[in-house]
């Protein structure tokens, strides 16, 4: 043996063999050259991009006779929003008030609905009508407005643009009355109640920018469907309600700073949104003695049962995350299965980098094919979707960058919180299980395939691994919206990213107690 | 066959992870099945819950330790190299098969019979406090009754298939990960891609397809009218599945190197 060939081949590659860099590149190669592997991933992107594009192009929905395309009129923070009231209105300049009293509030439920009409009709006021003063833009569908209300049973309130501040609380009725006040300045709109027209408190003050010099102000009543929620059995059916109107009696209203274009009261029953309010009862007002009694339906709230969410066209990322999720376990079990394990400790005897390296290898390379798989089934998928007759629920660009980058990287926590298991139990098949009941399982029964009553489900989509599914919801709830706010219809009870922090923390205990094992154990 | 089933049973008999796994599924069964039952309510009394599925909603999580036990019971021997061992001194590779199917259907028989029974119990002695029981008008879940005893029975043969399937799967794909993971995948796919399937048709032949949505139509005792699938023919589906992934396994196991 010569000396030239003790030599090492890279000056310095003694020194170097340990680090970061060089484990990075082990497990780089004994990932990319295994056939298997490298295909599972491969085919988890395309399957999760072919499934967006299927569930697209299968979507129909439309009127009867062929697809219509709906538009739902937007806000103007760009949500979806359903506009449809009764609203007594005349113009208002730029410097002006509007007030009354409001006396009463009664409402009718429509319950079995045939096509001649209501088979009944109860009277009942449902949570969140509405009757008050509003100051709306145009009067048009998803103008910018800012209102001040009374509601069936969440007090008075202040509202605009789609948000929500409450004021007095209680009902309104003739011996307990509430006064409402909004006054304009220029841009600024400020909302009072009162109980006795003397004593005024301040709910709320908003801007709304670029407000025109005239606006419309007035009067304005609607009621949403009844919210009724059945979800039961192996279809997970569920209902969305009855349809109500309410009617309310304002009495002593004075508007001061009329714009031009007329001293008289107008009628106009605005309509927005796909649902038809439908309704047995006349929409519109009488005006006698001072008094004012209005009739309407509909609600001015953000949008929550008439669309669909983008992330219908993400449900392929669960076949990735299954073939992921194997590859992950099999990253190290593979290892001990082969006896390799002990040639990776004895080249890195610092065993927990080796566990790092195997995290970021894996981490990196199913972000990668996980963002492949969830922008090219949203970027084909919604499309297709809106193509055929769908309305989709339109959200921010920076939504959408994060239910894409969201989806990828809940893939990679995934696989990699399958390393970790993998680690723990040295058995491929054990690790596997383990993941996919912990994660794909508590969702299926939550969300997917509704066996459970929604308090269970809520649980467990909150403490188990499956909360990570938050991270592709896309339409807030509104506390100011009655809906079913359920996991079936796609609301999951934890934020997006708080839901994913919950899978964030069980990969990395799962990590942290391989790294101890790895350790412990001889190998 | 006398002996390769001896050999089988002596194999799986004296592995620890056996038993353990067993009493792992049905333990899981039991345990989620009296949890749901602990959780549903019906305050008012008219409310479309259907007590034996309630308390039988445990064979969801229970039926992924019994795949992943069967999956063992083949992959496990090709990941330690005993399987060259097994074929040596039983070169009928099929009568080997048979005997490892007739073993774990024995197992797993024995195993969903005690997860079920338990679960039923304590689905009895829950759900009445709850509002879902005989007062109500609820059957009692008594295996004297006829759609209970079904779906009790079901839910036993419902498991034993998933095993079976899972020995075939394992048969075929060798890899114990890939096969578990195919199976789990085949089983809680299927509803989730109906939910996005678009048309309520579509998303009822996939239901209809499916090996779990459509076997567990078993565990219904009522309103069977809005099933996907009739119980029994629910079941068929899953037996059709099993049929196919043994058929499969049977044959690749036959063909291939080991």
């Amino acid at each position: 043996m010569t000396a030239a060939t003790m030599t090492p081949s890279r000056p310095g590659a003694t020194a170097a063999r340990d680090s970061f860099t060089n484990l990075l590149r082990a497990e780089w190669t004994k990932l990319r050259t295994v056939r298997g592997w490298v295909i599972a991933i491969v085919i988890a992107a395309l399957l999760t991009i072919l499934l967006g594009v299927w569930t697209g192009a299968k979507s129909q929905n439309g009127c009867p006779g062929g697809p219509c395309h709906w538009v739902l009129p937007t806000g103007p923070g760009g949500e979806a929003v359903t506009d449809t009231f009764y609203f007594v209105h005349r113009p208002l300049a730029p410097h002006g008030s509007i007030t009354a009293e409001v006396t009463s509030l009664s409402g009718v439920i429509e319950t079995a609905l045939t096509p001649q009409g209501p088979a009944r009709t109860e009277p009942a006021v449902v949570p969140w009508s509405k009757a008050g003063l509003i100051v709306t833009a145009s009067g048009r569908p998803g103008s910018a407005y800012a209102a001040v209300m009374v509601t069936g049973r969440h007090g008075a309130a202040m509202q605009w643009n789609y948000g929500d501040t409450a004021g007095l609380p209680g009902a309104v009725s003739a011996a307990s009355p509430r006064w409402l006040r909004l006054i304009r300045a220029g841009d600024v709109i400020t909302g009072y109640d009162s109980a006795d027209g003397a004593r005024w408190a301040r709910i709320g003050t908003v801007t709304l920018p670029g407000l025109a010099s005239t606006v419309q102000a007035g009067l304005f009543v609607t009621s949403p469907p009844d919210s009724v929620t059945t979800s039961s059995g192996i279809t997970g059916s569920s209902g969305s309600g009855d349809p109500t109107d309410a009617t309310a009696a304002f009495n002593r209203v004075s508007l001061r700073g009329g714009g031009p274009g007329g001293a008289a009261w107008t009628g106009t029953a605005v309509s927005g949104g796909n649902s038809p309010f439908e309704t047995g009862s006349e929409h519109g007002y009488r005006q006698a003695n001072g008094t004012f009694v209005v009739t309407g339906t509909g609600d001015i709230a953000p949008d929550v049962t008439d669309g669909t969410p983008i992330d219908d066209s993400l449900a392929g990322m669960f076949i990735g995350l299954i073939a992921v999720v194997v590859v992950g376990a099999l990253f190290i079990t593979a290892e001990y299965r082969r006896g390799l394990i002990r040639v990776t400790l004895a080249a890195s005897p610092r065993r927990s980098r080796v566990l790092a390296a195997k995290a970021v290898v894996l981490g990196t390379v199913t972000f990668a094919a996980g963002l492949a798989g969830a922008a090219g089934a949203i970027l084909i998928g919604t499309p297709l979707l809106r193509a055929n007759g769908n309305t989709i629920y339109p959200v921010t660009t920076l939504t959408e960058v994060r239910v894409i980058a969201g989806t990828a990287a809940l893939v990679a926590v995934a696989a990699i919180f399958a390393l970790g298991v993998g680690t723990i139990l040295r058995s491929g098949a054990g690790a596997v299980t383990v993941i996919i009941t912990a994660i794909i399982l508590p969702y299926l029964l939550a969300a997917g395939f509704p066996v459970l009553p929604a308090g269970a489900a809520d649980w467990l989509l909150r403490v188990t691994p499956a909360a990570g599914f938050a991270i592709k919801q896309t339409i807030p709830q509104y506390q100011q919206v009655s809906a079913s706010y359920t996991p079936f219809q796609g609301y999951f009870p934890l934020e997006p990213w708080a839901g994913f922090a919950v899978l964030c923390g069980y990969a990395a205990v799962a990590l942290v107690l391989a790294a101890f094992l790895l350790h412990r154990r001889d190998a | 066959m006398r002996y390769a089933l001896h050999a089988e049973w002596t194999k799986l008999r004296t592995l620890a992870s056996t038993f353990w796994l067993l009493l792992a599924a049905a333990a899981l069964t039991v345990a989620v099945g009296a949890a749901v039952a602990a959780a549903a309510s019906c305050p008012a009394g008219h409310c479309a819950e259907d007590p034996a599925k309630i308390s039988l909603t445990g064979i969801y999580l229970g039926q992924a330790v019994v795949a992943g036990m069967a999956v063992m019971v083949i992959s496990a021997e090709y990941g330690t190299g005993m399987i060259r061992l097994t074929l040596a001194a039983m070169p009928g590779r099929i009568s080997v098969l048979a005997a490892k199917a007739a073993i774990l259907t024995g197992l797993v028989l024995v195993t969903g019979a005690v997860a079920v029974t338990a679960s039923l119990l304590a689905g009895r002695l829950t759900l009445p406090g709850h509002g879902i029981g005989p007062a109500r008008g609820y059957p009692a879940l008594s295996v004297a009754d006829g759609p209970v005893l079904r779906a009790a029975t079901g839910s036993v043969l419902y498991l034993t298939l998933i095993a079976l399937l899972s020995l075939g799967a394992a048969a075929a794909l060798r890899e114990a990960a890939a096969a578990i993971g195919g199976v789990l995948g085949l089983l809680y796919l299927f509803p989730i891609i109906a939910t996005v399937a678009g048309s309520p048709d579509l998303a009822r032949h996939l239901q209809q397809a499916g090996p779990m949505t459509a076997g567990l139509a078993i565990q219904a005792t009522t309103s069977l009218s809005s099933l996907p699938i009739s119980p029994w023919a629910g079941l068929g589906v899953t037996a059709a599945w099993t049929a196919g992934a043994l058929l499969l396994g049977g044959l690749v196991f036959c063909l291939r190197d080991a």
